[in-house]
């Protein structure tokens, strides 16, 4: 009995700590954006409020708490009003299976560095992020808006194109680990990250979760210039808020997962292994904001040519002779 | 090779990207930072003196006449010599659009424009300003004119006496 709720309150802990990391990250990740996109255009960015413009999240936030929360007349009211959350709540419920650490021993007993170490991680993964375009299309939906609807269904589409190649990218790291863990794919790249063991699979599943996170150059559900900042048209204040950090915190549960299933985890030469799965994340975290700052915004069907016409195939190709590479080595 | 171009037209960009990150940026951060405009640059507008100390404006109205918003107002006024001047003089910087069409067309280089374009403010009222906040004590962009001295009904020198004048010409004696 003790034991139980000890572990419970072991949970309860890291949620807890997970929450507040992920949230002022998501915030700070916001600002990093500003002003690396800021530098890339030779601007400076935010740099009036606190040293570098250090405190600019939190006004951020009070000026989108205080600004008045705006519902349309013709929208539907109850899927408008919740549609934001839900987007933010699917982002944070990923992370739920990330490891970030390898299990610590304290007083003797085994300390997963995990929230809940599932035996079928990747597929919760997988479920949960597409469970997330759900506040997306909702929110598009309920704010009966031509613009919004627009960018729900392009997001839909998009959702369609990229997901069969995202999984498909990741049975070839399933079939190397053995497992559906993260934890247990953390630790079978002790040698070699994935990375250099398929590397086709690496660069899908990149493209691929580009595609997932909504951003430059695949940002077709928000496109501000041709359909007016799409599913979140309508939306203001702290529900725009939700909407904006939700993508943020994807941002951060994005690189998390490449990071575990391809660069290594948390392994790494001289650092601890949390500060190594930190560097990797914000590293990747980098790379998405490089890329926004970068590449011009794909055409719809140019995503769908993309999606179905090449990733589709590559990924069946590459599992195919991954499948076939093991089987040769294990006979 | 097509893919050969694809993939260097995908990855040139990020390398330039990065570059510019690594550059310092344009930006004038302005309250700290100020940029010295060019001499002829179109702010703030004065009222100038001509080398002797007087005011230089004879409110012909040809100022008023030529601003597109209408921004200048004054009343005319007379000395005992005969020299006109403004009675008062306004110019409402709320609504001058800084064209200079006003020093352009001033007979006596009385109005000017100057550099000073530190003049924002959260009051338009006294954005208003009179003859007092627009008059200064020297003569501006030129240093030698003075109007009377080239034409101008006898104030300095009588009539017809200013040295690139001819004495006035008796209309009855050309009378035939
Ligand atoms: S600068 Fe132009 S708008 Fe301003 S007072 Fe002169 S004529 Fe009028
Ligand atoms: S400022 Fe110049 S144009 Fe205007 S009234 Fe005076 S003399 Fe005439």
């Amino acid at each position: 009995m003790s034991d139980l709720l000890l572990n419970l309150a072991l949970i309860l802990v890291k949620l807890g700590l997970i929450f507040a990391v992920i949230l002022s990250m998501a915030a700070y990740l916001v600002l990093a954006e500003r002003k690396i996109l800021g530098r890339m255009q030779l601007r400076h960015g935010p740099n009036r409020l606190g040293p570098f413009g250090l405190i600019q999240p939190v006004a951020d936030v009070i000026k989108l708490i205080t600004k008045e929360d705006f519902v349309p007349d013709q929208s539907d009211k109850w899927l408008f009003l919740f549609a934001p959350g839900l987007t933010a709540l699917t982002a944070l419920l990923s992370f739920v299976v990330v490891p970030f650490s390898p299990p610590l021993a304290i007083f003797g007993r085994e300390l997963p560095m995990v929230v809940c170490d599932l035996n079928i991680g990747l597929l919760y993964f997988l479920g949960i992020s597409s469970l997330g375009v759900y506040g997306v299309v909702i929110g598009g939906w309920a704010s009966n808006s031509k613009y919004s609807l627009l960018g729900a269904i392009r997001s839909l589409g998009q959702l369609l194109s990229y997901e069969l190649s995202m999984g498909l990218a990741l049975i070839p790291v399933v079939l190397t680990a053995k497992s559906f863990s993260l934890t247990d794919i953390v630790m079978s790249q002790a040698d070699w990250p994935n990375l250099v063991r398929h590397p086709l699979a690496f660069l899908i599943f990149l493209v691929s979760i580009a595609a997932e996170s909504k951003r430059t150059p695949f940002d077709m559900p928000e496109a501000e210039n041709e359909i007016v900042g799409g599913f979140h048209t309508e939306y203001s204040g702290m529900r725009f808020g939700l909407f904006f950090v939700g993508e943020y915190i994807n941002l951060v549960i994005l690189g998390s997962m490449l990071t575990v299933l391809f660069l290594g985890g948390w392994h790494g030469p001289l650092l601890p292994p949390i500060v190594w799965f930190s560097l990797k994340v914000l590293f990747v975290a980098f790379c998405f904001i490089w890329a926004r700052g970068t590449m011009p915004r794909l055409r719809y069907d140019q995503l769908m040519h993309l999606g179905w016409k090449v990733l589709i195939p590559l990924a069946l190709l590459n599992l195919l002779v991954t499948a076939a590479v093991l089987l040769a080595l294990k006979g | 090779m097509g893919i050969w171009r694809d993939i260097k037209g995908t990855l040139l960009p990020f390398w330039i990207t990065l570059g510019y990150l690594f550059t310092k940026p344009a930006t004038i951060q302005y309250p700290e930072e100020k940029r010295t405009p060019p001499p002829r640059y179109r702010a703030r507008i004065v009222l100038t003196r001509d080398p002797d100390g007087n005011e230089r404006c004879v409110a012909c109205h040809l100022c008023s006449a030529a601003c597109p918003v209408d921004c200048i107002s004054m009343q005319a006024a007379e000395t005992e010599d005969g020299r006109r001047y403004a009675a008062w003089f306004r110019i409402n910087f709320a609504r001058c659009i800084f064209c200079g069409l006003c020093a352009e067309a001033c007979p006596t280089l009385a109005i000017q424009m100057t550099p000073d374009y530190e003049i924002c403010n959260r009051d338009p009222l006294s954005l208003v300003q009179e003859k007092e906040d627009l008059l200064i004590d020297g003569c501006g962009k030129d240093e030698e004119y003075n109007f009377y001295r080239h034409s101008g009904i006898g104030v300095v020198n009588p009539r017809g006496g200013n040295e690139d004048e001819n004495a006035p010409v008796n209309p009855k004696a050309l009378v035939p």
